[in-house]
């Protein structure tokens, strides 16, 4: 699995396929600071990410609007 | 994990809420959540012309979308600030977004209309970049609504960042700001009402909203809004919501309700009397307003407001 990061833009790779909530923990996010995107589709918590997936996540914390 | 509304797959789930959304009803529900602050805080009517500040962000993106689908009137606003690579970026989004929709965007530029951008005018002015880049985007905000007859200024404020607001007027005790903290601010010697549809929603399902609805919006964070306290106290408020979903709501919302009457004395005391800036002929309590200052001191040149005729 790829897995897409921003801010710093990094990549990292898993061999195995996990859920949702097992990626962010490995990877210690907070699930409610982000989206995860498989195939432009945005997927929830309890969802399960195939080995060969190409998956981003989505920072969400902007520092204001307009 | 199934939709609420239709037992459908969802693709959103939304802890404060105790609720997930298939895509279709997600949407659904942010239409909803906005039509409600609408409606709740008497913001506008259809028959208001709106104009919404537009940073190529998710928020601004989202609702000036969001409004458009409820039926309102609603033109854009894009400031250029001139921060590098990420205004030219941001400003692309902004109007790529308005030009495949068919909708109008008025774009200001800072250096080609006043002689300065956002780095060199908050060093001039001694201010920190987002003080300057504020003050700048509120000034202008209020001049193209004035030109061009708008009634109401609509930004892209969300829960986050109201809540976020709120920590820090609270930590501080800035009273006069939490009495004007609130999703309205009324019109005032001629400068247009301002408000905040996106209070009923958080920045995760703004950003959520633009996926499921295919808005490209710009991605990267302003360089120049690194280690502000804003996002120090959203960061603090995440903490707590991690462990107390639907705290921000709670803390914002029934601060409107319950908090916010006990300080409406320290808004009326901060409210002095406006006259009228020499330079730009805006509404200030000095005889120049600050943003004129700022661009005397950045070197650039001030623009005189005009006013569109009053519509009958």
């Amino acid at each position: 699995m790829i897995v897409e990061l921003r801010n710093p833009t990094r990549t990292v790779e898993f061999d195995e396929a996990m859920s949702v909530a097992k990626l962010l923990n490995r990877l210690k996010v907070d699930r409610g600071s982000v989206l995860v995107i498989c195939d432009g589709t945005l997927v929830p918590y309890d969802s399960k990410l195939a080995a060969d997936a190409v998956v981003e996540i989505r920072n969400v914390i902007s520092g204001g609007a307009a | 994990m199934k939709c609420r509304v239709c037992r459908g797959p969802a693709v959103i789930d939304l802890k404060r809420h105790n609720a997930n959304f298939c895509g279709e009803h997600f949407l659904r529900f942010c239409n909803s959540q906005v039509e409600k602050a609408i409606g709740e805080y008497d913001m506008f009517t259809k028959e208001d012309k709106l104009l919404v500040a537009v940073s190529g962000g998710k928020d601004s993106l989202a609702v000036w979308a969001i409004l458009i689908e409820l039926g309102y009137q609603a033109d854009g606003l894009y400031i250029g600030l001139g921060i590098g690579d990420y205004s030219d970026i941001s400003g692309q989004y902004a109007k790529d977004f308005a030009e495949a929709r068919d909708l109008n965007l008025h774009v200001v530029d800072l250096v080609e209309e006043y002689g300065y951008d956002v780095p060199n005018g908050s060093k001039a002015a001694k201010r920190v970049p987002c003080s300057a880049c504020g003050m700048s985007k509120r000034h202008i905000f209020d001049r193209v609504a004035l030109e061009h007859g708008y009634d109401v200024l609509v930004t892209g404020h969300n829960l986050d960042d109201e809540a976020a607001v709120l920590f820090g007027n609270v930590l501080h005790w800035q009273t006069d700001y939490l009495a004007r903290q609130h999703p309205v601010l009324p019109e005032r010697d001629g400068m247009p009402r301002k408000v905040k549809p996106l209070v009923r929603l958080d920045e995760r399902e703004m950003a959520a909203y633009c996926v499921v609805s295919g808005i490209d919006y710009m991605l990267d964070e302003c360089p120049m809004s690194a280690g502000n306290s804003h996002l120090r106290y959203k960061d603090a408020l995440n903490l707590v919501e991690q462990n107390s979903p639907g705290t921000k709501q709670a803390f914002f919302h029934k601060f409107l309700s319950q908090g916010a009457p006990f300080f409406a004395d320290a808004g009326e005391e901060a409210r002095a009397e406006l006259g009228t800036c020499a330079t730009c002929g805006g509404p200030t309590p000095n005889d120049v307003c600050a943003f004129c200052r700022l661009v005397e001191r950045a070197g650039g040149q001030p623009v005189k407001l005009t006013r569109a005729p009053a519509r009958s």
